[in-house]
């Protein structure tokens, strides 16, 4: 790694980090931990980076609608715009039917018209310390289509089958298996095949499973073999180069276990639809006709690291712009006549959150 | 704020005092205590069990760790650590560290159902072992068996609370007849219905001091990361007066420490 580099001065830069960087899809971040894009941009951005490689997301899911199939599509489509090995598990009899819904990038043109990069140069004066971590960001979007770290995705197109006709893609039913051996196995042999080789990794990797607990499968019943067989995967992932994404409807995981199962979570998500005609929360949030739902983080990987990471704002509306690429968006609250003043409860809210920005100083 | 007070303990262990320290006042009676760490899915409490870690390995004693890690593996913590000022790996190799990777050793023998057992009793083996070596070379050094998550035991053991309980009484053994101290972290909210609620109230009587993290009432902040609950139950030869104190106080998690501080005396 640096060795290969002769180091002139002690005050140079490790270089050595900048040679895992050229794993395609991999950003660098803080404490020597890496990301992988999740497939929606705002998503990374609110998560510091992206999902952290070696880490377990799971999603929440709502049990009424299938919001959180949107996150797994743009997270295994952004894998297969990086030819990252994928692994994809799921309830349906025919799990393989899931790479057609995968949604396609957009042309790079126009998905980037909300102007990210040129925005941030010139509206924003980073202090140089940090440059590096938005830096990185920056040359990789502009590097053009092929090597960008995350994708705008167009929802209304499929992703064509060229993408993932050649490339190593396993789709396993949890239909049939009375129990979870045969997917622990998958699951081995997946991270051992992009496990770290002397401790480089040489090739991100992506799990997705979806609805784990869900009834269809035979062992939803054995509350102990899921927790087992998290915590084992868990600790696959974290020894290799991977991420894995869970969604699981919390619902029907017995109460008794449902803390468990969102303690051994690194990075905890849920998301939420919205009723059609709720006329009360239409009061009280501008832009509700728009929404798709909501996004909540509980929780965000800390790997490496002691400090937890405090969020600006834990929820997010989804919507989609121009109806086809995912977006998320700080919930904005509509003025509530009477009490102006007294939206200091609500962590969700902007307003809320610039006004604590006051007492800083 | 006591300044006296924290002057003379800074001096006697050398260390940066602060609330906690002092709410957990083990200082003064050297190790031989049981802690109990409790934390929820909002706030970690693991960062009260990198202070012990550090506190344990601090240059100026002798002490020794055996570490039992089933949340995090040996890189996590080393690198949390080095940031706090004590390399691991140095200390592994001084014979002051010793790390029980569980997140791998119990994963193979999962399998079989009688294995269950086995896993925990070879586990227990082997912390008895250590201790046996590590109390032997010196005779006044003091051993920390550190768990980082007794959860995760649980479920490592297939859901036989009975099992962790009784490996747990089995470590407590070990108090008596080594002098070592327990530095234990375990979910709170976890144990809600009856059947489960032992593995979290007999530990909690057993122990010493009960610490508890917990997210602030009105939500996050990003200069108060929660509040700490010290429970000191105090020792038998203390005065009366002094024993079973609760404190309460807030903290903010840094990399390299920790913040903590009353309520409302931050500016």
């Amino acid at each position: 790694m640096a060795s290969s580099r002769p180091r002139t001065s002690s005050f140079s830069r490790n270089i050595s980090s900048a040679a895992t960087s050229q794993i395609p899809g991999v950003k660098l971040g803080p404490n020597g931990t890496s990301f992988l894009s999740s497939g929606i941009p705002d998503l990374d951005q609110i998560l510091g980076g992206g999902f952290t490689l070696g880490s377990l997301v799971m999603i929440m899911e709502d049990p009424e609608a299938p919001h959180h199939m949107l996150l797994l599509r743009n997270f295994m489509s952004q894998g297969l715009m990086h030819k990252q090995p994928l692994l994809y598990a799921s309830p349906e009899r025919d799990p393989r039917g899931f790479l057609g819904t995968l949604p396609s990038p957009m042309a790079s043109k126009e998905g980037k018209s909300h102007e990210q990069p040129a925005d941030q140069d010139t509206n924003l004066r980073i202090a140089w310390q940090y440059k590096k971590y938005f830096g990185e960001q920056n040359s990789e979007v502009q590097r053009g289509g092929k090597a960008e770290y995350c994708n705008d995705f167009d929802l209304r197109k499929p992703l064509e089958r060229h993408f993932y006709s050649g490339q190593r893609v396993d789709c396993i039913s949890l239909r049939d298996s009375p129990n979870l051996e045969p997917l622990l196995e998958r699951c081995s042999t997946f991270s051992a095949q992009i496990s770290k080789s002397d401790g480089n990794i040489t090739c991100a990797g992506r799990i997705a499973i979806q609805s784990l607990c869900s009834p269809q499968c035979d062992f939803s019943d054995k509350d102990w073999d899921m927790l087992s067989f998290i915590r084992s995967l868990k600790g696959m992932v974290r020894s290799s180069g991977a991420v894995a994404v869970i969604s699981f409807p919390p619902s029907l995981v017995s109460p008794t276990f449902v803390k468990r199962w969102l303690h051994l979570a690194d990075t905890l998500i849920s998301v939420k639809a919205i009723p059609d005609e709720d006329k009360e929360l239409a009061k009280l949030l501008t832009g509700y006709q728009d929404m798709l739902g909501l996004l909540s983080v509980h929780k965000v990987a800390r790997i490496n690291t002691q400090v937890p990471a405090i969020l600006e704002a834990t929820t997010f509306s989804m919507k989609l712009r121009k109806r086809r690429a995912l977006v998320l968006e700080c919930l904005n609250q509509a003025p509530v006549d009477g009490s102006s003043g007294s939206s200091y409860g609500t962590s969700g809210s902007c307003s809320g959150s610039s006004k604590t920005g006051n007492h800083d100083f | 704020m006591p300044t006296g007070k924290k002057k003379r303990k800074k001096s006697l262990r050398g260390m940066d005092n602060s609330l906690l320290e002092e709410a957990v006042g083990i200082a003064d009676n050297r190790g031989r205590v049981v802690v109990v760490v409790e934390d929820c899915v909002e706030t970690s409490g693991a960062f009260v069990l990198h202070h012990f870690l550090k506190r344990s390995l601090h240059p100026d004693s002798s002490d020794v760790v055996v570490f039992i890690a089933f949340a995090h593996p040996f890189s996590h913590y080393d690198r949390i650590l080095r940031k706090m000022g004590c390399n691991l790996t140095v200390q592994r190799k001084n014979q002051r560290f010793l790390f029980l990777d569980m997140l791998t050793l119990e994963c193979p023998d999962r399998n079989e159902r009688e294995a269950r057992e086995d896993g925990l009793l070879a586990l227990y083996g082997e912390i008895e072992k250590a201790v046996e070596i590590y109390s032997s070379l010196e005779g006044s050094r003091t051993i920390t068996i550190m768990i980082d998550d007794v959860s995760l035991m649980e479920v490592a053991a297939n859901g036989s609370s009975n099992h962790v309980l009784d490996f747990l009484h089995y470590c407590y053994s070990l108090k008596e007849k080594y002098g070592c101290s327990f530095v234990t972290l375990n979910h709170e909210d976890i144990y809600s219905s009856a059947n489960t609620l032992p593995l979290i109230l007999q530990p909690e009587y057993l122990a010493d001091v009960i610490i508890k993290a917990e997210p602030l009432a009105t939500g996050l902040a990003s200069d108060v990361h929660g509040q700490l609950t010290v429970l000191n139950k105090g020792s038998a030869c203390d005065l009366g007066g002094s024993s079973s104190k609760v404190r309460n106080f807030h903290f903010r998690v840094k990399e390299n420490n920790v913040d903590y501080f009353y309520p409302g005396t931050r500016t």
